[in-house]
């Protein structure tokens, strides 16, 4: 296994990228979270693989194209998604979660015109819906790398506003901090996570990776920050011993993570039913 | 004559077809302890909310600290415990010390961290409700009464002049919610903090604001205590638009509500 990654670029560019989201998706994920807003990563994610599609699309009927990276494409297409988003959310003031079912099935809808536009594609789309260990190139590690460093540096800089925002929305507006636009900044970094994780997990997983791992490290966290690094700490570890089980059974690595992460999701519920169990 | 910190002027406010509030007016004064009283839907919450700027003022106008509320940048200078604090996410995983540190955010500014200084004001902030024991806990493990507190406390960090508290005591058995405003009194005398509370318990308040304001759409009454309590019943019942029971000036609080125990 060392060897292999110390030997192939391919691997490298796998387990890089999966250290980096790792870290990532759980990290936004806790905000998501508490926020009660977990189904909005799936809604962004099918967006995504509209993106995707019609990226493919280009590339197999519009010549001179080929060598586009449906990542940026993806990208593009989960940011306008989260602009909808917040549209609708204001126009839906008291159905807010209505904007997640409409965005969602235009993202499916978008999706499946342009699969059958391109009368289908190969095994390209199988490794973008379950995640794949070897379909990540050093472009893409290096621009998920940049997305990272960018959503990290924002997160700590904006940890206070965010905290608020999230715990308590009308006391963020009153107490007069720019609640508006740091929400905005949160739901782009969220949508460019998306499309930087859907590498490795695949786009029909995405959300769980991102939710999965707070909902263990809500069980037993004591206050935010610790929550924040068990998510963290939780999502690293899914997601290196997916990444590891599905390069040596050949397996989608998106479902061998979501497995894991469920896994430490019952062992932190078990944990936590017997540490209430004994008598204090 | 103390500052006005709040004044408002011919404020009207309607949310689709019907007014809600009708040409109010009103000043508030630095060291005011302002009680508003006036029946559901009577307009309270949608009056504060247009002080806070939560809501845009449609017509008339507010000043705060003598400025106009579209030009008022320092709003650290006002803590704000809203009616709804107490049906937030009791599941979220947040210490107490956690959520009061959030109080500073507008204080402390963009981009600044936390510094010693503002760990120590936390500290301070939660000791002065009583909760320095509970600081560490998830703040979905502390009882109603407890948990307003807390929200005292995050209002009360960034050493605000003005507190604005909207019905803060829904949820809070009699007996707290005697000690509760006896805190705010010595929040307002001895700390010099200007209230503003919004309540349906006259009865329980009279005795410890300065002024009491009256609020049925329109304001029927706002002057201080003794006027207020010259009031006799059918000109009470006008303002609520039907019979009350003013449980007036109870000095004997010991009494109130029979012994329990
Ligand atoms: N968002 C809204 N949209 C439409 N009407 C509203 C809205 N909020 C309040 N109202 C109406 O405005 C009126 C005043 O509401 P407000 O919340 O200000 O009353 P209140 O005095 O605070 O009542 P309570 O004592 O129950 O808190 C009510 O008749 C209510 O139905
Ligand atoms: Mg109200």
């Amino acid at each position: 296994m060392i060897a292999g990654v110390l030997q192939y670029e391919f691997l490298q560019n796998a387990f890089l990228t999966g250290i980096i989201i790792g870290i990532i998706a759980p990290l936004l994920g806790v905000f998501i979270v508490v926020r009660r807003l977990s189904l909005i990563a799936d809604a962004l994610s099918h967006v995504t693989l509209a993106g995707i599609a019609a990226s493919l699309l280009l590339e197999k009927k519009v010549l001179g194209l080929s060598g586009l990276n449906p990542l940026y494409m993806g990208m593009a297409f989960s940011v306008a998604g989260s602009l909808f988003i917040e549209k609708l959310r204001a126009v839906y003031k008291h159905y807010q979660e209505l904007a997640i079912p409409i965005i969602l099935s235009g993202g499916i809808g978008l999706g499946a015109i342009f699969i059958s536009l391109a009368d289908g594609f190969n095994t390209d789309l199988f490794s973008y819906l379950f995640g794949s260990v070897s379909a990540v190139s050093r472009l893409d590690l290096w621009t998920i790398l940049i997305i990272s460093v960018f959503v990290i540096a924002l997160v700590i800089l904006l940890y206070k506003e965010l905290f608020l925002l999230s715990f308590d929305e009308e006391h963020a507006k009153a107490s007069g901090i720019a609640a508006k636009s740091v929400h905005f900044i949160f739901i782009i970094m969220v949508a460019l996570v998306i499309a930087a994780s859907m590498r490795i997990v695949g786009i029909l997983l995405v959300s769980s990776l991102m939710t999965l791992p707070v909902a263990a490290s809500i069980r037993i966290a004591k206050g935010f920050k610790q929550t924040i690094f068990l998510s963290m700490l939780f999502g690293e570890v899914s997601v290196l011993g997916g990444l590891t089980i599905s390069y040596y059974i050949d397996l989608a690595p998106g479902g061998t993570i979501v497995i894991i992460t469920i896994l430490i999701l019952i062992i932190t519920i078990l944990v936590k039913k017997i540490s209430s169990m004994r008598p204090a | 004559m103390a500052e006005p910190i709040i004044e408002i002027r011919h404020v009207s406010y309607r949310y689709e077809k019907e007014n809600v509030l009708e040409d109010i007016n009103l000043t508030i004064h630095e060291g005011d302890f302002l009680g508003i009283v006036g029946p559901n839907g009577s307009g309270k919450s949608t009056l504060i909310k247009q002080i806070l700027g939560l809501l845009k003022v449609q017509k008339g106008s507010i000043k705060l600290f003598g400025q106009e509320i579209n030009r008022f940048k320092e709003w650290q200078k006002i803590g704000f415990v809203s009616q709804k604090a107490n049906s937030f996410n009791t599941g979220f995983p947040a210490t107490v010390f956690e959520v009061v540190s959030s109080g500073l955010t507008k204080k402390l500014g963009l981009f600044k961290f936390f510094g010693k200084a503002e760990h120590h004001k936390v500290l301070q902030a939660i000791d002065s409700v009583g909760l320095l024991e509970f600081a560490k806990r998830n703040i979905g493990e502390l009882s109603g009464g407890q948990q307003q507190r807390v929200f005292i406390a995050r209002a009360l960090v960034s050493d605000p002049k003005l507190l604005i508290l909207d019905e803060p005591t829904v949820g809070v058995d009699a007996k707290n919610v005697q000690s509760f405003y006896e805190m705010l009194e010595d929040l307002n005398k001895k700390f010099g903090i200007t209230l503003l509370l919004v309540t349906h318990d006259i009865g329980t308040i009279s005795d410890k604001v300065t002024h009491v304001a009256c609020l049925n759409k329109n304001l029927h009454f706002h002057g201080n205590t003794a006027e207020f309590e010259s009031l006799n019943i059918s000109e009470m019942s006008e303002i609520y638009g039907h019979d009350v029971h003013v449980l007036t000036h109870n000095h004997d609080h010991h009494n109130h509500g029979g012994t329990v125990r």
